[in-house]
This record gives C-alpha cells, sequence and structure tokens, in this order.
C-alpha cells in the first residue's frame, strides 16, 4: 500500500495553481471541449481510472498539443503532463492515478493556435491512495 | 523495471486508420511520500517519462509524476498512413531507460 500523508481538509492545500498558472501562463481556460471520464466514488484511491477526450481534428495545424492534469487535495498536485501530435489521430488518453482523499481532478488543454480549455470533476474517495 | 513491458496494437491497420494503443510496464512507482518500518522516508523512484514514436517521428509522451499509480498504465490512439515501426520508451528517476518496438503492417 501507498501511504501519503493526509492532508486536514478538502481545499485546495497544495501547488494546484501554481502548477496551472506556470501552464496556462497565467491566461484564462474556457469550459469546453474536455470530457473526464473518472469514478464519481473511487474505493481505492490507489489506482484511479482516468480516461480523458478533447474535441479536435487533430490536423497538423488544429490539433491539441499539450494536456495537464492536477490533483488539489493530494500532497502534490502534479498528476501528469500529456503530448499529442496530429500523429495521435485522437486526442483521447487513459491512464491510472493516485487520489491521497477526496477532491477534484482539474485537466487543462492547449491548443495548437495556444487557445486553452479546462474541464474538472470531483473524486470521491473512500480509502486513500494512503493507506489510511 | 526487469519485466518486459506489456503492449497490445492491432498488426495490421488500413492506410489512415486510427489505431489504439495499450501499454504497461512494471514498476513500484515508489511516490516519497512513503516512510519504511523506521520511520525514514523511502526516497521517490518512478518512471517519470513515457514516449512514443513512429518511424521516428513523435506520436505521443508524457511526463508522469508520482501520483501515477504503480504498474503505469498508458492508452492512446495513433493515426496509421504508412507500415513502420512504433518505438516505447520509458524512463525511470535513476536514468534506465526500457524500451520496446512493434511493428504494423498495411492491410490490404
Amino acid at each position: 500500500l501507498t501511504v501519503m500523508p493526509m492532508a486536514a481538509n478538502a481545499e485546495p492545500s497544495n501547488d494546484a495553481a501554481e502548477l496551472i498558472k506556470k501552464f496556462t501562463d497565467g491566461k484564462e481556460a474556457a469550459k469546453g471541449k474536455i470530457t473526464l471520464d473518472l469514478p464519481e466514488i473511487a474505493e481505492n484511491g490507489n489506482t484511479v481510472p482516468l480516461a480523458l477526450t478533447v474535441e479536435s481534428p487533430m490536423t497538423s495545424d488544429n490539433y491539441v498539443k499539450e494536456v495537464l492534469f492536477v490533483a488539489d487535495g493530494n500532497p502534490n498536485a502534479g498528476v501528469a503532463t500529456l503530448m499529442f501530435t496530429p500523429m495521435s489521430g485522437k486526442a483521447e488518453a487513459s491512464i491510472r492515478i493516485r487520489l491521497a482523499q477526496t477532491q477534484n481532478v482539474i485537466a487543462i488543454a492547449k491548443m495548437s493556435d495556444g487557445s486553452l480549455f479546462t474541464e474538472r470533476k470531483t473524486v470521491k474517495v473512500t480509502i486513500g491512495g494512503c493507506g489510511g | 523495471m526487469a519485466d518486459k513491458p506489456r503492449i497490445k496494437l492491432p498488426k495490421e491497420a488500413k492506410k489512415g486508420e486510427i489505431i489504439q494503443i495499450k501499454t504497461l510496464v512494471s514498476h513500484l512507482m515508489e511516490s516519497g511520500q512513503r516512510k519504511d518500518a523506521q520511520g525514514k522516508p523511502i526516497p521517490r523512484k518512478i518512471v517519470n517519462k513515457f514516449a512514443c514514436e513512429f518511424n521516428g517521428k513523435p506520436v505521443f509522451s508524457c511526463a508522469l509524476e508520482p501520483a501515477i499509480s504503480a504498474n503505469p498504465y498508458i492508452q492512446f490512439d495513433a493515426r496509421i498512413d504508412e507500415e513502420g515501426t512504433f518505438k516505447f520508451a520509458w524512463t525511470d528517476d535513476d536514468g534506465s531507460v526500457v524500451a520496446a518496438e512493434e511493428k504494423i503492417a498495411l492491410k490490404g
């Protein structure tokens, strides 16, 4: 089992805001284009399936470049940064993540024209990826 | 990372077809947050990068953090315009790299 210290509450207490600011260069991200598939309730925070779809034609002049994932209630907010190319064909990916407690998973997509989109989802964690 | 990574993709595809690729590599993904029986922190040791290229061109890659589950599973897509070879690489915190290759042919 993975043991992570539990944060005192579910408020963003980690570096989520800083990571997002660094990724977006302080620009505002619009809502939309992103679909996040995450369980509403995760019984085991050690392995939570996360599937991403971003609406995009994925052509050489219009594609999704990067997607940042952060978790605002983990000891460290960083989860992963995915880098797509037109050769990806689709801006879709699945990974499995650790969540220490109930919190929000936030995705921000950066398109080839520099525009930004965001989506978030709350996951209730019954047994944290923290052994507790 | 002693075990061979597991990779699942079709053997052949039609020109222009988008295929799905599933990968899994055995790795503890030690988060750096755990403590041993003596209460000493166990140092972080994770796979921090995964990359896939096709015929030398980047298809998909990702930077990974300790919040990725043990035995990282990564699924993504690739558009096939020609036959060729996929190269996959997982980079460990200690600098070691696990590499794998898979070929794909064009149908018909």
